[in-house]
């Protein structure tokens, strides 16, 4: 019996003004399996991402989630979206609320929950990522690592099937990013199905189920982190790990 | 505990800002006394004081020109509160994305360059005169009714355009962030833009709303007996044009503390951008 993916990924085509961000990417994301991307800048990482979101129109082939087709426009956007959590560089979250409500928004106003239930589902998520006494504080005063928690709260708070991470880390003060990092292992241990861009190659070593190595909006390379990160087939793959170690980021 | 050196510099400062402070006061005496003895040694000064500054035709109109003050006042909160509404109504219309809602947003786009570049003074008369001048049945005669109906479209069509820069100076990672957790369009508006949106723009309507202040004086070109209007009854009974000069300043005095609140609520969203 073979289990279907959670996230297929069949030829997706993505062009800006004629340039090919994404050219023909397949990749599956497997119940309760990690897969992290890597890539060089411009690879098409986040493009992806915010793709399976549905944050972009495609220009060809097929997102399935849960087998269904996700991208047929006569599929609502809305209704795949509330099966997925994303999770932006820069946090996104909204200043005008407070971490509760930024937290208890979606389950309530999309999903239908009442207010009560929502606020105690919030607030045991607050105490998971360790920020039970900033429910009541509005996001700017919190750190980045902070806020970036409370957004992963945020994604987390409606229960999606797949949790999309979109280099969560990379605008984080280096002595943040490990909290968050922290939380995302914690997550993948408690069995999340998780879709992630990241550049911290350490991470993607012990966490990861499948790396896949993207360049230039194609996939050049998959597998188990060892062999992808460890011994690369691909000459790109090879050149672009030599780079990151050199700029120390490993 | 401050170094000698810190307590040198801080007398340093002290001595410099008040020395500003004196600059600024002598030179602010200086150029009123100039401006006074100007105007009080002009040939035609005792005459202008006699028609513009009479003291005792002030007093005497002064209660007919609050009771008009007080037909502004009602017509300036009654305006305010629909042209906040339909504006805003105005401005998310125009954001409506979509070929199903080119003819809303076209119709939208049209009211406002419409309105916003019709004189106001041009709209009064088109309403005021116009419109009853029509014999329909069922259209109001009263010139309080249709100047406040001209002040609403006009000044509705301004304060739509800043509800529209607040709307657009949301970040687009906003509205990916309330997409992503599967809002629609309405809600995204409701909860995530328009908050974010009327906060930024609120130094702005304030202006609006003093501009509307006085603005709400030409309703008198209709016939209603507003302050204006009370200051040309008052005037041309008592040949003096004092009551003008007092009208202008019961304005004044109601700009104030609006004014006042504008600039403590532009203030408070700097520091909170700040913070």
């Amino acid at each position: 019996m073979t289990v279907e993916p959670v996230l297929s990924v069949r030829g997706l085509v993505k062009s800006y003004d004629g340039n090919r961000v994404l050219d023909g990417v397949d990749l599956d994301v497997g119940e309760h399996q990690v897969v992290v991307l890597i890539g060089p800048s411009g690879s098409g990482k986040s493009t992806l991402l915010r793709c399976v979101n549905l944050l972009e129109d495609l220009d060809d082939g097929r997102l399935l989630l849960d087998g269904d087709d996700i991208s047929d426009p006569r599929h609502d956007a809305g209704k795949a979206r509330r099966r997925m959590g994303i999770v932006f560089q820069a946090f996104n979250l909204f200043p005008h609320l407070s971490v509760l409500d930024n937290i208890t928004l979606a389950p309530r106003e999309v999903h239908g929950v009442p207010r009560k239930e929502a606020t105690q589902r919030a607030l045991d998520l607050l105490d998971r990522v360790g920020l039970s006494d900033k429910a009541n504080s509005y996001p700017d005063r919190l750190s980045g690592g902070q806020q970036q928690r409370v957004a992963i709260a945020r994604a987390l708070a409606y229960e999606p099937r797949l949790l999309l991470l979109d280099e969560i880390t990379s605008a984080l003060d280096p002595e943040l990013v490990g909290e968050v990092l922290a939380l995302v292992r914690e997550l993948a241990g408690q069995g999340g199905t998780i879709l992630m861009a990241t550049h911290e190659m350490g991470f993607a070593r012990q966490v990861a189920d499948q790396v896949v190595f993207l360049d230039h909006g194609a996939v050049v390379e998959t597998g188990p982190p060892e062999q992808v990160l460890g011994d690369p087939r691909h000459e790109r793959t090879r050149l672009f790990l030599r780079r990151v170690i050199d700029a120390g980021r490993i | 505990m401050i170094s000698d050196l810190q307590r040198e510099r801080l007398a340093y400062r002290r001595s410099r800002s008040r020395r500003s402070v004196l600059v600024a006061f002598a030179s602010t005496v200086v150029f009123a006394a100039v401006a006074v003895l100007a105007v009080t040694n002009s040939p035609g000064w005792p005459r202008v004081r006699q028609s513009f500054f009479n003291a005792e035709v002030a007093w005497r109109t002064l209660p007919a020109l609050l009771d008009g003050l007080w037909l502004n006042l009602r017509v300036l909160v009654v305006c305010e509160v629909l042209i906040l509404v339909l504006a805003l109504g105005i401005a998310v219309l125009r954001t409506l994305r979509g070929p199903v809602w080119f003819p809303v947003r076209a119709l939208a786009t049209g009211y406002v360059d419409f309105f916003r570049g019709l004189p106001l003074i041009i709209c009064l008369y088109l309403i005021g005169f116009g419109l009853p001048g029509l014999r329909l049945s069922g259209i109001p005669n009263d010139p309080v009714l249709l100047g406040g109906i001209a002040l609403v479209l006009v000044y509705s069509a301004y304060v739509a355009e800043v509800f529209r820069a607040g709307i657009e100076s949301v970040h687009p990672s906003q509205l990916a962030a309330a997409k992503s957790l599967g809002l629609g369009h309405a809600k995204t508006m409701r909860i995530v833009v328009l908050p974010q949106a009327v906060r930024r723009v609120l130094p702005a309507l304030l202006n609006d709303f003093v501009a509307l202040q006085k603005d709400c004086g030409l309703i008198s070109v209709l016939g209603a007996v507003d302050a204006v209007r009370a200051a040309q009854i008052t005037a041309s009974t008592s040949y003096n044009f004092t009551p003008y000069v007092v009208a202008g300043l019961l304005f004044v005095l109601l700009a104030i503390p609006s004014g006042r609140l504008a600039d403590w609520v532009s203030r408070r969203a700097t520091n909170r951008q700040g913070a």
